[in-house]
């Protein structure tokens, strides 16, 4: 059985896309393999390890677990969409300023959490950053890299973070 | 992962979704947040023929007081739940449930409609919900009826809601000024799903004396289980440490959890009277430390 295309229509990254999908296809897929965006990762592909975390209506949400369908008319954000030209977003300055990552598979949906708990909660302890990722998980970091990097992208959107830390040459 | 081909469908109304529901009958299944069934699609242990979305359905979203309920519409998601400053101040122990469901991801997309429907044994509304009596407002095509938490769970994944049936509001009784609620949980670390969790209501007269309560347990079966010998241990007891420390004994009382992977029978017996006394004496005024900063603030 194939079932009928669904028309859809929504704004990623401020761009509108229209698209004809199939029901079943999960909104991670979509956002890979049609548009081309994969920075957002599959991992478990099971709505546990938050490597698919995007910002859908605002919300950081698993895209894994969304189909594309239910995703018609929605403003979504990827990690495409943080940085503005070459100047990074401050959480995204942040895990290369404290080194929040190591091999960076689970870089983007870390990212996405944070930039979503800093919203919300713009001078979080270490306790609430570390529940607010509970939703992410890393298997090589062991987080406190991950939480420091929060805290100083924190520091960096109240203001407070300037020249500490330098700049990073590669 | 993806799920079997089905067609879908988006409801923009609920007559439309009745509709829909009708003439679509065992193969259709109802789309709320999808945070329990599209991974039980992707994994293939469901493979309905169409989805009809209620996401799409206007009016089924947000918390409100009524009358003396408060009503929460069925696709309201969990963080909102937890956030709400009404659900809060008046029933604590909802927004503590609602705050430990799964991750902050899960949070913000599933909904307590949908995880009443679905009624995983190792949810946590289920269990909140069986301590506070809450009901259960359906509709069908022959009209609206109300379905009490006792009777909506009736085992593993099974729950009273009729094939045409659409679960639209949940009501939960506000508690009186002299009541406290409490809901604790121990999480599968892995997962967070419940391994045991205890949701209580207490209600208690000028003298403290306990003139009534319910106690619902999560994790020892099919359903939420009311722990009966505590109910009727506490009922006019002074409501201290001691009294629930003795009452919490006979949590697990007349259940019959089975052994699994992560705990075994015994220790689901024991972590239920250890949550039954933390929930009672939160419930009861008492200072209860909790790990969650959701159930801090």
């Amino acid at each position: 059985m194939n079932a009928e295309r669904v028309a859809i229509s929504l704004t990623i990254n401020n761009v509108r896309h229209d698209a004809a999908v199939e029901p079943r296809e999960l909104l991670v897929y979509f956002l890979r393999d049609r548009l081309g965006l994969t920075g957002t990762h599959v991992g478990c592909d099971t709505s546990q390890c938050g490597a698919c975390t995007i910002h859908l209506n605002g919300r950081a949400v698993k895209s894994c677990t969304i189909l594309a369908v239910q995703a018609n008319g929605a403003e979504i954000t990827t990690i495409e969409g943080l940085a503005h030209g070459d100047e990074l977003h401050p959480v995204q300055e942040g895990f290369r300023q404290k080194h929040g990552l190591q091999c960076g598979y689970c870089t983007p949906g870390m990212i996405m959490s944070s930039v979503y708990l800093l919203k919300n909660n713009p001078n979080p302890t270490a306790e609430e950053i570390k529940h607010a990722l509970d939703g992410n998980l890393c298997r090589c970091t062991g987080y406190v890299n991950i939480v420091e990097s929060v805290k100083w992208a924190a520091k960096r959107m109240r203001g407070g973070q300037k020249a500490e830390g330098g700049d990073v040459s590669r | 992962m993806f799920p079997a081909n089905f067609g879908y469908v988006a409801a923009r109304s609920v007559d439309e979704a009745l509709e829909l529901l009708a003439q679509h009958g065992e193969d259709a299944k109802l789309l709320a947040g999808g945070h329990s069934l599209i991974p039980a699609m992707k994994l293939r242990l469901a493979s309905p023929r169409t989805l009809i979305d209620l996401g799409t359905v206007q009016g089924l979203r947000g918390v409100r007081v009524d009358g003396d309920a408060l009503a929460i519409g069925a696709l309201t998601v969990h963080a909102d739940i937890a956030a709400s400053d009404l659900v809060r101040q008046r029933i604590p122990a909802l927004a503590a449930a609602a705050g430990v469901i799964g991750d902050v991801q899960v949070r913000n997309r599933g909904t307590i409609g949908g995880s009443c429907a679905h009624a995983d044994p190792a949810a946590d509304f289920p269990v909140v919900l069986t301590a506070l009596n809450a009901s259960f407002a359906v509709v069908s095509p022959s009209g609206k009826r109300t379905i009490s938490v006792d009777d909506f769970f009736v085992d593993f994944y099974t729950t009273a809601l009729g094939q045409n049936e659409i679960l639209t509001e949940i009501r939960v009784p506000l508690p009186p000024s002299d009541a406290g609620t409490a809901y604790h949980k121990l999480a599968n670390p892995a997962s967070g799903y419940v391994v045991v969790s205890s949701g209580a209501l207490v209600r208690r007269d000028g003298s403290g004396k306990s003139i009534d309560a319910r106690v619902a347990l999560g994790g020892l079966g099919g359903k939420p289980f009311r722990a009966a010998g505590t109910e009727t241990a506490l009922r006019g007891k002074s409501l201290t440490l001691e009294s629930i420390v003795d009452a919490s004994a006979k949590a697990a009382e007349g259940s019959d959890p089975d052994d699994d992977i992560y705990a075994s029978a015994d220790y689901k017996r024991h972590i239920a009277t250890v949550l039954t006394q933390r929930a009672l004496a939160q419930a009861s005024g008492f200072k209860v430390e909790t790990s969650h900063p959701q159930n801090q603030r």
